[in-house]
Order: C-alpha cells, then structure tokens, then sequence
C-alpha cells in the first residue's frame, strides 16, 4: 500500500501476478462455444430429436453446466492456479452450499409437501 | 385539497398514522424529542457539526468506522433492552384477570421489534464493530480493502435502524414475530405497514452487511502483512473471516426470500400465500436456510473474542490453535446443514428430523473443542482476572449451559414438546446473550484502550458485570422451568396463577440486567472522566499477544508507519521476546484514502426510498432511487480518491509516540 510495496508490486508484474490472461483467441473460443452449447438444445427442442421430452430436458440440463464451466473458463478466467487457488476455493464453497441449499431444500420440501399438504388440494392441482 | 392529491403526495402516511392514542408511545415520543433535540442543540452550541462531518461520518477510517458501529450497537441496545422490560413487565402483571398495561396490538409490535432490533441493530453491529476496528490492525494492514465501501455499509446499517425507529412514532411495526412468517405477514392478514418497515429496514441493512463482509473477507485474503500465512493469523481475523464467509453466502438468501414475500405484498404474487400454489412452509424453510447461519455468523466472532482474551491473560499461548482454527471451519460448513431443527414440527418426517437432528448434535463437538481449548490454555496459565477474563470466564459458563439445552432441543422427540415454548426462548438467550453479548462486552473491554488510549474503569465494569450475570441467570432460569411447564412464547395474558411467581422472578432478573447496563453507561462516563489516571502510553496495556497492540493507542490513521513482518502465531509477543526496537527513522510519506460523503448520501437516498415503498409514496421512491444512481455514477467521477500523508507528519507522529514511550519507562 505504501510506496515501496507498489514499486516491488511493478516489478514483478510481468512475472506471474496470479491473474489468469485474457486474449482475443480465449475470447472468441468462449464465444463461439457459448454459442453452439445455446444452439444445439434449441435445435433439440425445435426439432424434437430425441424421443421423449424428459430425456430432453436433461440434455439440455447438461448442456447448461458445460456452458456454465465455459463462461468461468473463457469470460471469468478462473484456473485452479488463478488468484493463488483462491478462486477454486470460493467456487468450491460455492457448489458446496449451493447444492446444501438446493437438494436440501428439495428433499425437506418435497417431505412436507407429501406429509402436509390435504391430499384433496393436491389432487385438485394436478 | 382533494384526497386523491393527498393520496398522490402522502401516500398511506396521514395525520392518523401518528400513534397520538398510545400514551406510553407519546411519553416515549417526548422523552426522545426532549432528548434528541438537547443533542442537537449542544452539538450546535458547540460547533462540532463540521467536526462530525469531516472526521466521522464522511471518514473511510476502519478504525473509526468500528467505533461508530460500536456506538449504534450501544443506541440500539437501549430501545431493544426497553423493549425486553416492557414485555417482562408486561409478563408478570398479566395475572388474575388483568390485562397487563399493553393492549395485544402494542404487545406484539413489542416482541417483534425486539428480536429485530436485537440480532440485527446490536448484535450485528457490535460483531461488525469489532471486527472493523481489529481485523485490519491484527494483520498488519492500513484500512480495509475497500475503505469508501466500508462507510456506505455502515450508513446503510443505519438507515435500518433508523427505519425501524421510525416505524415507534410514524405508523408501526411489524406483529409477527422477528422473522415474519407468511401467511400472517402476507397482505391479506397485515394490511398496515408494520411488515413493510420490517422489509425495507432488513433489506436496506441487508446491504450493508453483505458489502461489509465482502470487504472484510476480501481485507484477510489480500492484505496481511508480510509473513502472516493464514496459518499465522491471530484466532479473532480467523473467525472474523469465517463469519463473512458466512455472511457473504447467507445474507443473499434473506434478501431474496424478502424480496419474494414483497413481490407478494406489493404486486399480489403468490409464492407464500395459501392458495393458488403458494407455499408458506417454503418461506419458513427459506428463512432458516439464512437464518441458522445468521446465529454462528454472531457467534464465531465472539469466540475469536474469547480466544485473544483467554490467551493474554493467562499470558501463555493459546492451546490448540490448528484444532481451534479447524473447529472455527468445521462450525462454518456444518452450520449450513442443521437449518430444519428451527421446524421439526412442521412435519417432514422421521427421516429428515433425524437427519437434521443428528448434523446438529455433531456441531457441538467443534464447539465443545473450543471449550476444551480455551480450558487448556488457562491450565496453569498465570490468570489475571481483568474484566476481559472475567466476562470471558462467564460466557464459559452460561454458554455450556446454553449449548446443552441446545442439543436436548436438538432431539426431534424432545423438540415437539418443547418447540415455540419459553424452553426454547430460555436457551437462545442463554446462547446469544452469554455468547454473543458476553463477547461483545469482553472485546469492548479488551481493546477500549487501544481505541481511545485508555483503560475502562475496573469499579463500575466489575458492577455491570455482576449486575449483567445475575440478572441473566434470574431472568432466563425461570423461563426453562415454565418452558418445561409447556408455557408457549410470545404470550400477553395468563390464566394459571401459579406460574406468576416465575414470571415475577425473570422480572427482577430484567431489572438487575437493566442495573448492568446503567453501571455501564457510568463505566463509559467516569473513564472518560478519569482518562489522566486510567492512561495507556504504551499501546500494551495488558502485556498481550498479536499485532494490534504494536502500534499506539489510539492507533494513527495510518496504523502502523512501517509495514510489520511476522514470523509468528502471537506476532507482537514474538516481537517483544526478541527485543523488538521501534524504527525511529527513515519515515516516508504514506499513501491514505481520502474521506468522501457520498456514503451517508447514499445510505440516506436509500432510506428515503425505503420510506417512501412503505407509506406506497411513489415519487418519492421513484426519486430517491434515481437520485440514488445519479450519485452513484457521479461518485465514480471523484477523482480525488487518496493522498499522501507527507513524511513530516508521520515523523511528527511518531516521534511524539517516542516520547511517551520514553516518559512510561
């Protein structure tokens, strides 16, 4: 913060300052990938390709997360090495409390649901 | 004028929304006019408007930030605390036919805003205070990563608070209980604006907090000073990071489950309502999966707190570090896996309450790790009973206590006898109060003398504190007994005369606590009043362990004139053993953020805005939101965001610490 460290950070900025680089290729890779992993669960709906309409939708789930890795790879330009491994942490406590979070919240609410709500409303619903 | 144009201006807001019925209200309304108004006049009287301004409420100082949450978790700790005799009082008169002297409308707006304003106005405040003013000093750094940040979260923590202060005198408060559960605090069952102030001030609070623990975990990772390895850092950063883990992953919940149950207020969605698919129990579930975390995010700070304090003054290292710090990251996973045991009773079934039941049962074993460290570390230690460890060594005790009754509510059996009964409310005050409050009143004791250059007067600290204890103890004893005896929370009026006595007795306990924090206003006044004697000029008044104690008390802006280098867990201590010299020369200009008040501006447009989405004032929502963009933007062409202190100052500065060092040997 003070001087001198800013004239020591300067120096060995061309060393490795844990960034992960951006470059026009990188860029334009995430891009045209973003765009073929959009494309292709439209073509699958539109087209109706597979057989029945849940197998499409896990397909398609699929294609969210490889799409979800691209964005952090190419436009987010996280590495295990970025940020000293401080990014790969965050993302892992992330997944970690988003999948508590998530399958938690499905698991106790689909208990309650079935325990708690009168059967006729749910027949009514449906 | 016609009411549609007073409609249009005032929205719902109008002469009847003054509580001009509720005399307790008017009286409090007087006292607090006569009161503010003597404040502002002597503020006046002595010119010190532009002192404030420029020193304090545009400062991006952490130091002085932490100060100024510490003070409004004090403010806040009075209308909360008069909010806790009220409901006492209230409790032990409501025999035999009487009514008690607050109707049920008042009543319930009283319990509600006294769990708000508690967790949220004084325990978050006071954790956040103390983590503002140590943390950075613990590791060596200047300020905070992102000091102008660190001011807008704290006025927006104010702007909170000041809505709902406003809700006592303009309208009123929520009756739901703190968390507000739907449907009660759906539209159809609270028309008026209580759910409203509640929304808006946890919303607008809500950022400060999430902004404030972005800065903090941001403030570990990137600015400890050379040689810290996370591995190296002082318990209390350790646990200050794991809470704004916490908070950083947390508080985002509570803001989305808010905005759902707004979206359901205001534009007649249905995700919590009881019909057309809506789910209340998805709210309730929601609202813990925030709401658990929120108890650790208080707690862990506190028990970095104790663990400084334990170390110091048995004036030995503190026993078990790894363990301590593995247990600190043990809790902060674990703590997002117990959230159902707040609502076993809501019926998910023997599998999930067992599920649940078990996880928290498991994360009292980290916990009971603690405890057995800090055991350990008093072991043979040279103990000083200060008032440090004396607060200390009653949060061991109570928070036992509390922890016990925790995990025999842990047990989903046990818990359907027990839940919503004043068992429960018995124990979450046996934990917060002699965790949390504890701690708080432990740091405050602890590092007041690096803060002002000063110790706290022992006298009246010793009063507070056996004040404080046995109010406590008879104030939340009696509520187990009537707990086990199936007395529900949350109750106006009784039936049974035989449980007045109880009530009577937790009464008592509520004025001793209430004696407690009187002797503490004084330990504040008569210290400040005998600074000369209770002066510190070494900045180590209590011969302690990590970095913060190597500067001076009060620290200077720029904490420390040259960057420390740490080679060990206890850096100061290390330091001194090996007969650290002080540099007296070679100083350098130091390179500062500079004040800027377009944080309060913020905080105060955003207020505003809240206010005016209660009172369904539109403009004036419509406006501040827009003005608040505007200085936003226009913040973001200040191009005067730093300067340098020249190196004279700092010499001046530091010379003048070299002679009072001289004069103390």
């Amino acid at each position: 913060m003070n001087i001198d460290t800013h004239a020591a950070h300067a120096h060995d900025h061309h060393h490795d300052d844990g960034h992960a680089h951006s470059t026009f290729s990188g860029y334009m890779l995430g891009f045209v990938l973003s765009v073929v992993l959009t494309a292709i669960p439209f073509w699958l709906v539109m087209s109706g390709t597979l057989p029945s309409k849940q197998i499409t939708a896990l397909v398609i789930m699929a294609f969210a997360v490889v799409q979800i890795v691209v964005h952090m790879i190419y436009f987010l330009h996280m590495s295990p090495k970025s940020e000293n491994g401080w990014s790969m942490m965050a993302l892992i406590f992330t997944i970690v409390m988003v999948v508590i979070a998530l399958s938690g919240s499905l698991w106790v609410m689909n208990h309650l649901n079935s325990n708690m709500m009168p059967i006729h409303e749910m027949t009514g619903m449906k | 004028m016609s009411p549609d144009l007073l409609k249009l201006i005032f929205g719902r807001l109008g002469l009847d929304s003054l509580p001009l019925h509720e005399p307790i209200l008017v009286a409090t309304f007087v006292m607090v006019a006569l009161c503010g108004g003597a404040l502002f006049a002597g503020v006046t009287y002595f010119r010190l408007w532009g002192y404030l301004w420029r020193e304090w409420f545009t400062t991006v100082d952490h130091k002085r930030i932490g100060i100024m949450y510490m003070i409004l978790g004090i403010v806040m700790l009075l209308r909360g605390f008069a909010d806790a005799l009220m409901m006492r009082a209230q409790q032990a008169l409501a025999f035999n036919g009487s009514e008690g002297f607050l109707p049920a409308h008042h009543y319930d707006q009283v319990f509600t805003a006294h769990g708000v304003i508690m967790i949220f106005f004084v325990a978050m405040p006071l954790v956040t205070g103390l983590m503002n003013y140590v943390v950075p000093l613990q590791i060596g750094a200047r300020d905070v990563s992102f000091p102008f940040l660190n001011n807008f979260s704290f006025w927006m923590t104010v702007g909170g608070a000041v809505l709902v202060m406003a809700s006592l005198f303009i309208g009123e408060f929520a009756r739901t209980g703190w968390l507000a559960y739907p449907p009660l605090s759906n539209i159809g069952y609270s028309p008026d604006v209580g759910v409203d102030y509640y929304i808006w001030a946890l919303q607008v609070a809500g950022v400060g907090t999430t902004l404030s623990g972005i800065n903090l975990i941001c403030t570990i990772v990137k600015l400890r000073c050379p040689g810290m390895t996370m591995m190296k850092m002082p318990v209390f950063t350790w646990t200050a990071l794991c809470t704004n883990i916490l908070i950083v992953a947390s508080f985002p919940v509570l803001t989305v489950v808010l905005a759902l149950l707004s979206l359901d207020r205001y534009v007649g969605t249905n995700f919590f309502t009881n019909d057309f698919g809506g789910s209340p129990m998805m709210y309730v579930n929601l609202i813990w999966i925030w709401g658990h975390p929120e108890v650790y995010i208080l707690v862990l700070p506190a028990f970095g707190i104790f663990s400084e304090v334990t170390s110091t003054f048995s004036g030995k290292r503190l026993f078990g570090y790894t363990s301590m710090v593995y247990a600190t990251v043990v809790i902060t996973i674990l703590s997002y896996l117990v959230w159902l045991h707040h609502f076993f009773t809501m019926g998910s079934g023997a599998s999930v309450n067992s599920f649940f039941g078990i996880t928290t049962m498991i994360i009292s074993i980290p916990t009971g790790a603690k405890m057995f460290n800090w055991l350990f570390t008093m072991y043979r230690g040279r103990i000083r009973f200060e008032l440090p460890m004396l607060w200390t060594i009653a949060f061991m005790l109570t928070f036992v206590l509390g922890g016990m009754t925790g995990v025999l509510l842990a047990v989903p059996p046990a818990d359907f006898v027990l839940h919503n009964s004043l068992f429960l409310i018995a124990h979450f005050h046996n934990v917060i109060i002699g965790g949390v409050v504890f701690g708080a009143f432990a740091g405050i004791n602890y590092w007041f003398p690096k803060a002002f250059g000063f110790k706290l007067d022992p006298f009246w600290g010793k009063l507070s504190f056996w004040f404080w204890v046995t109010g406590f103890y008879m104030a939340f004893m009696p509520l187990y007994v009537l707990g086990l005896m199936g007395v529900t929370r949350r109750l106006r009026v009784f039936d049974d005369p035989s449980l007045q006595i109880w009530f009577v007795i937790a009464a008592i306990g509520a004025g001793l606590v209430f004696l407690g924090i009187l002797c503490m206003l004084m330990q504040f006044a008569v210290s400040f009043l005998k600074r000369e004697q209770l002066k510190d000029v070494t900045g180590d008044p209590w011969d302690a362990r990590t970095l913060e104690w190597a500067t001076s008390s009060p620290p200077p802006d720029y904490n420390f004139a040259f960057t420390p280098v740490v080679h060990d867990n206890d850096a100061w201590w290390d330091m001194k053993k090996r007969g650290y010299q002080r540099p007296l020369t070679g100083f350098k200009p130091i390179h500062m953020p500079s004040s800027t008040g377009t944080g309060i501006i913020l905080a105060g447009l955003a207020t505003a805005m809240g206010f005016g989405l209660i009172w369904y004032i539109w403009w004036l929502a419509a406006a501040s939101f827009i003005a608040m963009l505007a200085v936003g933007i226009g913040h973001t062409f200040n191009y005067h965001r730093d300067f340098d202190i020249p190196a004279d100052d700092v010499i001046r500065a530091e010379d003048s610490r070299t002679k009072l060092l001289a004069g103390a040997k």
